[in-house]
């Protein structure tokens, strides 16, 4: 593996200034299981790694009204969250499939998005979640929408030097669910065909069929029963990973829920048209016709999941219903 | 720079030792301690055979800076047998159920499986499946391990 100098400062102010004194030659490290990895494979070249474990301060998770996560906080630690579990759920079920344990032990939320690879786990929950991205640097800090953080494959909005110091992400609003489903051919360490996340807020958590979201009924069943109760979107968001060159959000799909009554063909709609805004490629995970065809299945899936957690129905179907 | 002295427990016991910047903590452990116990399977963190334990955690020592170790407390597979040289139930229960083949994926699947139960006693066998997800066994012996596991925690 190729030489290079290891810095671990132990504040904030000492580790932008350090990268600021190196610039180019730098790579900030904070679990390294990309960084470690690129560099044994000969991607990535440093002369020297600047590490964020020592700075005290980033790895909490606090809710203050807002969700906040800072940059050092591991996929382990998120998975182990009960309020994230409940409230932020499409994050949980990101992070629970992620790597192994191992990497999860290791592996940061705020690696993992600036890595920025397309398929990145937790880049389309936070995108549905409506994340803001605080940004730091020597000179300024600023927050960019995590729809903006993104640039391409690899590429993200920081400039040499910057870092992120936090990540935020509001409390949903009342009756919101929200679900991710990784698409992978194994259910440890691999990389997803496709990630769908979905977060729908609804204006009311009781429905007369509740009961058959505890059943095998096809999801159109369900959907056609449930139009009977008039439940309104307050709120819709869709994002998908492995889809374009980076995490997306489908805002023509969502624009046809917002503030309309579910409906299964509404549901169909919103899915076709999230399959029209993804600009799929073919790779060797999966070809460019079947992320398609799974965009338009998984889109309905995960709204299903979120209304189910919405919801809530008393009895719980064993295994756990796949939407 | 170059090069660095870490202080940190190792199985137990305080080690003080020089190390270049670069190296990760599977090659500090098995080319600076001459503790060779932990193995290098594909070296990008994807098959647990360089599994450790740091501060009780697993951890994919292969892909882990060694630099990170200053401070903490790294237990390997040497450092599970007692005083005595007894092996730990886990290694016995290995032995007894045939979970072990080969052998290369041994040293990391036992510290997975003793991380797991340290965490959850009475894991499921779903558990015990979700709990060794990232070690890989090529001599297909999933069925046997999971038997030990299992007996080590009660449940045979």
């Amino acid at each position: 593996m190729k030489k290079f100098d290891y810095f671990k400062p132990t504040s904030l102010e000492e580790a932008l200034t350090l990268f600021a004194q190196y610039g180019e030659k730098a790579k900030w490290i904070a679990g390294g299981t990309d960084v470690i990895v690129m560099i044994k494979q000969k991607t990535m070249t440093p002369d020297v790694l600047i590490s964020l474990q020592g700075i005290p301060g980033l790895g909490e998770i606090k809710f203050n009204g807002t969700l906040s996560i800072g940059p050092m906080v591991t996929h382990r630690m998120i998975e182990k969250s009960e309020l994230i579990k409940k409230d932020f759920s499409a994050l949980a079920d990101a992070v629970s499939w992620l790597g192994s344990i191992q990497i999860r032990n290791v592996a940061t939320i705020g690696g993992n998005i600036c890595t920025a690879a397309p398929s990145a786990d937790t880049a389309t929950p936070l995108l549905v979640l409506g994340t803001q991205v605080k940004i730091k640097s020597l000179k300024e800090e600023r927050t960019v929408p995590i729809e903006a953080f993104f640039k391409g494959p690899g590429a993200t909005v920081l400039k040499t030097g910057e870092m992120i110091k936090e990540l935020m992400i509001p409390k949903p609003l009342p009756n919101t669910g929200s679900a991710y489903y990784k698409l992978q051919r194994r259910l440890a360490l691999d990389l997803p065909i496709l990630g769908v996340s979905v977060l729908l807020s609804l204006d009311k958590n009781k429905v007369t069929c509740s009961d058959m979201l505890c059943t095998t009924s096809p999801i159109s069943s369900i959907l056609h029963k449930m139009e009977e109760d008039q439940i309104i979107c307050k709120e819709v968001r869709i994002a998908l990973g492995v889809a374009a060159p980076t995490p997306m959000r489908a805002v023509k799909a969502e624009g046809l829920l917002r503030g309309k009554p579910l409906s299964d063909e509404l549901l169909e709609r919103v899915a076709e048209t999230a399959v029209q805004e993804a600009q799929p490629r073919d790779s060797i995970r999966g070809e460019a016709w079947y992320r398609r065809d799974m965009i338009r299945v998984l889109v309905k899936r995960m709204a299903m999941k979120s209304i189910e957690r919405v919801i809530q129905p008393e009895e719980t179907v064993f295994p756990e219903r796949l939407w | 720079m170059g090069k660095q002295t870490l202080s940190f427990t190792l199985n137990g016991e305080p080690v003080s030792v020089e190390t270049e910047s670069h190296l990760t903590l599977l090659q500090l452990l098995r080319d600076k301690l001459e503790l060779i116990g932990t193995k290098e399977g594909c070296g990008m963190g994807e098959c647990g055979a360089c599994t450790v334990l740091l501060d009780g955690k697993t951890v994919n020592s292969c892909i882990f800076p060694a630099m990170e170790v200053d401070g903490k407390n790294v237990v390997t597979i040497e450092g599970l047998t007692d005083a005595q040289g007894n092996l730990h139930p886990l290694q016995k229960a290995f032995v007894e159920y045939g979970a072990v083949q080969c052998g290369f994926c041994t040293p990391g699947m036992v510290l997975a499986a003793k991380s797991l139960l340290d965490e959850n006693p009475k894991p499921t066998e779903e558990e015990v499946r979700h709990g060794i997800a990232g070690n890989l066994c090529r001599c297909t012996g999933y069925i046997q391990i999971i038997q030990a596991i299992k007996a080590v925690s009660g449940q045979i």
